[in-house]
């Protein structure tokens, strides 16, 4: 995603993602980055980080790999959706806050195929039924999330185009609460369950913690989706268009790209990604509720940004961090805060990258990034 | 629309040519004929005839029709007519007749929170109408404001065995802790507010847009996890548990305003607001007077240097910059001002509800004053006015009125409040979709949003 082409130097390229419009125009802006606290301080705390899961590790082993393996799990799943928000970042500069939300409603619909009798799913049924069945649930949350996004877009997101920057922004917020009352009324206010279909037992065991099957389901799941997802951006015409666009719409508009189609193309793309989130979330974690999608849309795009929002590796890397963080500040025994404060964490987290390092670890400088 | 609606009166040779060329008295005249026709012909016959009603109406036709900007002073009559009708709002509230849909004009309870909303969308106002700067974690001080006052007036201090009493009213004798007279607490409150604003702002007003936004968010958001877990902090330091806002239990009960004995005896002011006979218009009245000191800030500020250094970031931060407006101490001055006015807001209002909890510092509250600034317009001091009402109205009781009327007249059974958050989603597209300045617009927003900005900074600015 990060690479305008191949004719491009390689340095040129590794400062040109998706997100760059402006600042890239003006070589000399780079000689402006203020010579700051930033490296020392990241480093302690960096430091300090390591320091602790070590004292960890060796205390405690067997609580490290358990958190470890759910942080790792959990941290794929943020990757599916903070993707989500870096592709429509990318190309319109937008959060689109209702995302996470696409991905509540996503694992709703989840629930309800692999729950519904059509299917006819149990924890017990022959391999042959149960996973053309969970494939076909797949499929059609995919189908679901993408078109909800990609409708979101047309009906709101699209007239806003030229209007002031808030304007989208405020639309995105208020299509969020929307979407979570559809789900309220959906589902009703209580957290529901997901019919346990995963085999729950281990695969093999680290430190005494065993892998288990449904956990190795999401990565069996998110991989391939992450792989397929490159090759679409990388390797397709469509891709190629959706790297113009991000670059410069009217340039990209000029050389014959239909810019609208590319952008609607955009939000299903990503929102295919959250319904794909949505069946994982819904089969690994067994329940979902209307109010799933603002906490782990939040967690989400804190990940894109501190991988450097509009860059699509810097997501995934972002999201695995911050999953790991989440599962081993809920769970290791020495000096962690505990799961009441992970939510403060994650956006400490958030601010402080937002304030010291704006373009993220991988990103590059933004104008919002003062 | 309306070129179909004049097509269609132009045959009767009434075109919109000889409509603008009325009188505009005249012409607010016909207009308000044209609502008390709807009145007499469709509201009428469906709710039978009830004189208040008439009266009402005659009150608001002969303040909005005569023009007034013609007589000598004329210009106070409009805002002199609405402070009146205000100020003697719990004298005509039990004689005034049932609205339709909204059934039920507001109850005296419900017209206090209105004003404590007011003062907060006011404050936000200034962050985002004026300077531009989006701010979702305005709740934020909303929660240092209603702390403070807890910390102030409650028997919160007595567990560290403090005790000072200033001026207090309400308290039992005997009862330990700090109690500091909310008058007293309500700019401590404001300014703690306001501090905590520049300590927010000063690492993150460096960020434009939408970045901007999200900090916001999250500080809203750490605010509200220290709300509900600051009864057991600092354990790994100290060794004990150092308790700030006593956890999900919160902290109650603050003390009720009001102005003590000497004062009573001599002016007559209400001793205590809780224990007054006219408890609920005691409150009221002292909300209505802090929305005024609110609204007379904001309308001196709009004009003010500030104010005009404000409205420049807004509209191009580059070539305010290059103007010579100082970025950053600018956007310093609109968060502080616009959280000393939430401080004010939140404190006054944990003072009437007697407690401050850690549930009602939710990042959806800071949506929720969002929406009231944009249904207004932003920038737009009487749309915000307008629109802080309306929704607070809206939340507290509306919502619940209209479900009622909906539910009795087609036989339903919804209830209707548990989807408020929608609907106010619902709010915020629709406006920002069909009229982006909001209900009253401020002229300078609306031209804002009718030709567009270019406000994607071709460079970055180094903060000053």
């Amino acid at each position: 995603m990060s690479r305008p082409g191949r004719a491009a130097s390689p340095d040129e390229a590794s400062k040109t993602p998706m997100a760059s419009q402006a600042s890239t125009a003006v070589p000399g802006l780079r000689a402006l980055r203020r010579p700051s606290l930033t490296t020392p301080f990241a480093l302690i705390l960096v430091g300090l980080i390591v320091f602790w899961l070590i004292e960890n590790l060796v205390r405690t082993p067997s609580d490290f790999y358990a958190n470890l393996i759910f942080g790792v799990t959990n941290g794929l799943l943020y990757a599916l959706i903070a993707i989500g928000y870096t592709l429509v970042y990318g190309i319109l500069e937008l959060i689109n806050f209702a995302h996470g939300d696409v991905f509540m409603l996503g694992s709703m619909m989840a629930t309800t195929l692999v729950g519904s009798t059509v299917l006819g799913l149990t924890a017990g049924s022959a391999w042959y039924v149960l996973w053309p069945g969970i494939m076909l649930a797949l499929l059609v949350s995919m189908v679901f999330c993408g078109t909800l996004n990609a409708s979101i877009e047309r009906v709101a997101y699209r007239r806003l185009r030229n209007a002031p920057r808030l304007a989208p922004l405020i639309t995105a917020i208020g299509m969020s609460f929307i979407l979570q009352n559809v789900g309220l009324v959906w589902k009703g206010p209580r957290p529901i369950s997901t019919r346990s279909l995963l085999p729950q037992g281990p695969i093999f065991t680290i430190g005494g913690v065993g892998y288990t099957w449904n956990e190795f389901f999401v990565v069996a799941v998110t991989l391939p989706v992450l792989a397929i997802l490159v090759w679409l951006v990388k390797r397709t015409r469509q891709g190629k268009a959706m790297r113009a666009t991000a670059q410069d719409r009217e340039a990209a508009a000029m050389m014959g790209i239909d810019v609208d189609r590319t952008i609607s193309f955009t939000f299903l793309l990503a929102g295919s990604l959250a319904g794909v989130a949505g069946l994982v979330f819904a089969l690994y974690n067994t329940n979902t509720s209307f109010l799933t999608g603002f906490q782990t849309g939040l967690i989400a795009f804190t990940a894109a940004v501190l991988g450097g929002i509009g860059n699509l590796p810097g997501a995934a890397l972002g999201a695995m961090l911050i999953g790991m963080l989440e599962g081993f500040s809920d769970g290791l025994p020495w000096h962690a805060l505990g799961s009441q404060w992970t939510e403060a964490v994650i956006f400490a987290i958030l601010i402080i990258i937002l304030v010291l390092r704006p373009e993220g670890l991988l990103g590059e400088r933004t104008p919002e990034g003062g | 629309m309306n070129d179909r609606l004049w097509l269609a009166l132009g045959r009767f040779g009434w075109t919109e040519a000889r409509w603008q060329s009325l009188p505009s008295w005249q012409r607010r005249a016909v207009k308000a004929a044209i609502v008390g026709l709807i009145g007499v012909l469709v509201l009428a016959p469906i709710y039978g005839f009830d004189a208040a009603a008439y009266l009402a109406f005659l009150v608001v036709a002969l303040i909005y029709i005569p023009d007034w900007g013609r007589v000598r002073y004329g210009r106070y009559v409009l805002p002199a007519a609405v402070l009146v009708l205000c100020f003697t709002y719990p004298y005509y509230l039990p004689h005034m007749p049932k609205l339709p849909i909204f059934t039920e004009l507001p109850t005296m309870t419900t017209a206090f929170t209105m004003t404590i909303f007011v003062m907060m969308a006011l404050g936000l106002n200034i962050v985002v109408g004026y300077a531009g700067l989006l701010d979702l974690g305005y709740v934020a001080f909303y929660a240092i404001g209603a702390y403070t006052a807890a910390w102030l007036a409650s028997p919160q201090a007595d567990r560290y065995h403090w005790t000072v009493n200033f001026g207090s009213v309400g308290v039992p004798a005997g009862l330990g802790g700090i109690h500091i007279s909310i008058w007293l607490v309500l700019p401590a409150a404001a300014c703690l507010a306001a501090l905590a604003g520049v300590v927010i702002g000063l690492p993150t007003l460096r960020l434009r847009g939408d970045y901007l936004a999200i900090v916001t968010l999250g500080f809203g958001e750490i605010v509200g996890v220290v709300a509900n877990n600051g009864d057991c902090l600092f354990t790994g330091f100290t060794g004990h548990c150092v308790n700030i806002t006593n956890g999900p239990q919160g902290i109650n009960p603050i003390d009720p305003p009001g102005f003590g004995h000497w004062l009573h005896a001599h002016l007559g002011l209400p001793e205590n607001f809780l224990s007054a006979k006219n408890s609920l218009d005691v409150f009221y009245w002292a909300g209505i007077i802090l929305v005024l000191f609110v609204v007379y800030c904001s309308l001196r500020l709009r004009d003010s240097k500030l104010g005009r250094a404000w409205v420049a970031i807004r509209e191009d931060e580059t070539a305010a910059a290059a103007m010579g407006v100082p970025l950053m101490r600018t956007k310093t001055w609109a968060y502080a001002i616009g959280a000393f006015m939430g401080g004010i807001a939140g404190a006054f209002l944990k003072s009437e509800q007697g407690g401050a909890f850690p549930t009602d510092f939710l990042f959806s509250f800071s949506i929720f004053v969002l929406s009231m600034v944009i249904l207004g317009g932003m920038g737009s001091i009487w749309g915000v006015i307008l629109g802080g009402a309306f929704l607070a109205y809206l939340n507290i009781e509306g919502i619940a009125n209209v479900g009622g009327w909906y539910n009795s007249t087609f036989g339903t059974n919804t209830d209707l409040t548990k989807y408020s958050y929608g609907i106010y989603g619902i709010i915020l597209v629709l406006m920002m979709l069909f009229r982006p300045a909001g209900l009253i617009p401020s002229s300078r927003r609306k031209a804002e949003f009718d030709v567009g900005v270019e406000d994607q900074p071709l460079m970055d600015v180094q903060a000053t």
